[in-house]
């Protein structure tokens, strides 16, 4: 399903340059639960932001559902991240002044769907993570596990194929994050889901079909 | 969607309440003053009353005489005007009117500040004043010099109080008693070819000046009446070329120059020959308007990009999402028209009440100001155009964001 090959990551400056990544061959399988460890800055959220199609490698090929990645327009890369992807990031990126219905409905803005359509897939996504009763409440007034529940139906109110979580659990506690997990993993194993997370935390990376580490940028195991 | 960015809009504008009130105000305190400025030019130029065949006359209120070193300029004697400017072939009527000269006058010891003006019959052919009552002086009456005037409303009411009518009453004005014929509605002062409080017959005026003064100047204006629009270039000419023939009156002037121009040529003319005042007053306005403009755009447009760095979290969510540039664009410039049309309304409201003062105050003489109509749309488009000059650039720079940069902000 994901197909990435010699993927190259340099960060230039004046001075500097740096390499992100060096040369990471991946394949990834249609429902596949992958982990991605390593220790910080070693290329781990570089690497999950280049399958996301949030940036683009130096060097390398990415193919998504076979299909090339590299020469799509801007608003190709935003309608193919609409439909097939969706993130779910450490520090939940919900939007404060917008109400958790509407956080969750925002996937849906960018397609073609009606007001009422809207409102009713968010209200199952938010079932689905179990949340029903907070949806008027603002993400100033939830716990870090309740956000980042919130941030885990909006994406999959799309019903993208592809989760890409970023450090989902780490700024949890154990319990939280352990929920939070329990709700991706039957993600995975009920709808069938691709998900791709990033993690510092060896029991959480356990749970997962397949573990990927990377140290400097390169590929360990 | 729009649902959603009015949400979001009104959501950043409870926020950061110090900024709103800063990009309000701006907003708000420009517009007003466009809208005060749009009624008050609107009125001048706009409102038609009792010069109802604006679109037939040519108005002629100045002739000037240049020499090497010297120059006189001023309007023109009642002489030039029924001479010269009557002996021409195109108008079909010209009212000839004298500036108004201000007088005291006593009611039961009460002094009255008055106004009056002295005019021909054709002047009330021409001008369609309207008669609350009695009628204008004949020619008939002018030609005798009857004591007779026209009063406005509001010199009836200042005069003679609340009487039913004043016609065949008398009023005093320079020491002079004048049987009233007619009262008509006011004009007001911005209408100076127009504006008096009592109008008088030519014949009757004290100096004589219409019987002595054989020269070209004078205090008087003139109207040349066309018999349609299609004839105003012939008589406009005609006008020049009868003026160009006319020898300087003496012999330090070597030109002389007068012009039979349109309502609004006439109102902004400046006297100058090498520049039109026309040009002059709309290169003025149109400065005045785009700086006026201008100063709260670029407030916005920087208030703007500090709200977008504020919301960097929030693009790369969007875009990450699937926005892409060209719709964050669009929101972002959608989030701006609603501040500034909030903006907007809230200038309209503050301008309804400045004009309500204004007229109040009676600052200028029968001058009603309202906001009609035009001053609206106008109101609307300078908010439009607002929104678009203060949204575009920081919309672009937001929307050039890179997503991961964008997600790493907080």
């Amino acid at each position: 399903m994901i197909r990435l090959q010699n993927i190259e990551k340099v960060y230039r400056t004046d001075t500097v340059e740096t390499l992100a990544l060096n040369k990471v061959s991946l394949e990834i399988a249609k429902g596949e639960f992958l982990s991605v460890m390593g220790p910080s800055g070693c290329g781990k959220s570089t690497l999950l932001n280049i399958i996301g199609l949030l940036d683009e490698p130096s060097k390398g090929e990415i193919r998504i559902d076979d299909q090339k990645t590299a020469n799509l327009s801007d608003k190709q890369l935003a309608q193919f991240r609409n439909k097939k992807l969706g993130f779910i990031f450490q520090s939940y990126h919900l939007i404060n002044d917008l109400q958790v219905l509407d956080n969750v409905e925002l996937p849906l803005l960018y397609r073609a769907t009606t007001a009422r359509e809207r409102k009713q897939l968010a209200t199952e996504a938010l079932a689905k993570v179990g949340l029903s009763n907070r949806v008027k409440h603002f993400p100033s007034q939830l716990s870090g596990g309740q956000k980042q529940r919130v941030a885990i139906a909006r994406a999959i109110v799309g019903r993208p194929e592809i989760i890409l979580a970023d450090e989902p659990t780490g700024n949890l506690d154990s319990a939280m994050g352990n929920e939070i997990m329990d709700i991706l993993i039957q993600l995975n194993r009920d709808e069938g889901t691709t998900i791709i997370m990033v993690t510092h935390d060896e029991n959480m990376a356990h749970k997962t079909h397949r573990l990927v580490r990377l140290f400097d940028g390169s590929q360990v195991q | 969607m729009l649902k959603n960015y009015f949400k979001i809009a009104i959501a950043v504008l409870r926020r950061r309440k110090f900024f709103t009130f800063i990009s309000l105000f701006g907003i708000s305190f420009t517009l007003t003053i466009l809208l005060v400025l749009t009624a008050f030019i609107d009125k001048v130029v706009g409102d038609n009353y009792p010069d109802k065949k604006r679109d037939r006359s040519l108005y002629v209120s100045r002739l000037s005489q240049e020499g090497k070193n010297t120059m006189s300029s001023g309007p023109l004697s009642f002489y030039f005007l029924s001479h010269y400017a009557g002996s021409l072939k195109t108008p079909v009527k010209i009212a000839i009117s004298s500036g108004f000269n201000g007088t005291n006058t006593y009611v039961n010891n009460k002094k009255i500040a008055v106004n009056y003006k002295y005019t021909n019959a054709e002047y009330w052919d021409i001008l369609e004043y309207d008669f609350l009552e009695g009628k204008a002086f004949s020619k008939q009456q002018v030609d005798n010099g009857d004591k007779v005037a026209v009063i406005s409303e509001d010199m009836k009411k200042e005069y003679f109080g609340d009487i039913p009518s004043a016609t065949g009453q008398y009023i005093e004005a320079d020491n002079v008693k004048y049987r009233v014929i007619g009262v008509v509605k006011n004009v007001p002062i911005t209408s100076y070819m127009l504006y008096s409080d009592i109008y008088l017959p030519y014949t009757v005026a004290k100096d004589g000046g219409y019987k002595t003064n054989k020269g070209y100047q004078g205090n008087y204006f003139g109207i040349l009446l066309a018999n349609s629009a299609n004839d105003l270039d012939k008589m406009h000419n005609e006008y020049e070329q009868m003026v160009q023939r006319l020898p300087p009156e003496q012999k330090q002037f070597t030109k002389v120059n007068s012009h039979a121009e349109t309502y609004i040529k006439s109102y902004v003319d400046t006297g100058n020959e090498r520049q039109s005042g026309t040009l002059i007053v709309i290169t003025a306005i149109s400065i005045f308007a785009f700086i006026l403009m201008i100063l709260p755009t670029l407030n916005l447009v920087n208030i703007n990009i500090t709200r977008i760095m504020e919301r960097s979290s929030e693009i790369g969510v969007r875009k990450a999402f699937g926005a892409s540039s060209r719709t964050l664009v669009y929101q972002f410039i959608v989030e701006n028209i609603i501040l500034t049309l909030l903006g907007g309304l809230i200038g309209i409201i503050l301008s309804i009440i400045v004009l309500k003062v204004i007229n109040s105050a009676n600052l200028i003489a029968n001058l009603e100001l309202s906001i009609n109509f035009t001053v609206l749309f106008i109101g609307l488009l300078v908010c439009l155009v607002f929104g678009l000059l203060s949204g575009v650039y920081p919309a672009w720079r937001m929307s050039k964001l890179n997503v991961v940069t964008a997600l790493k902000a907080q």
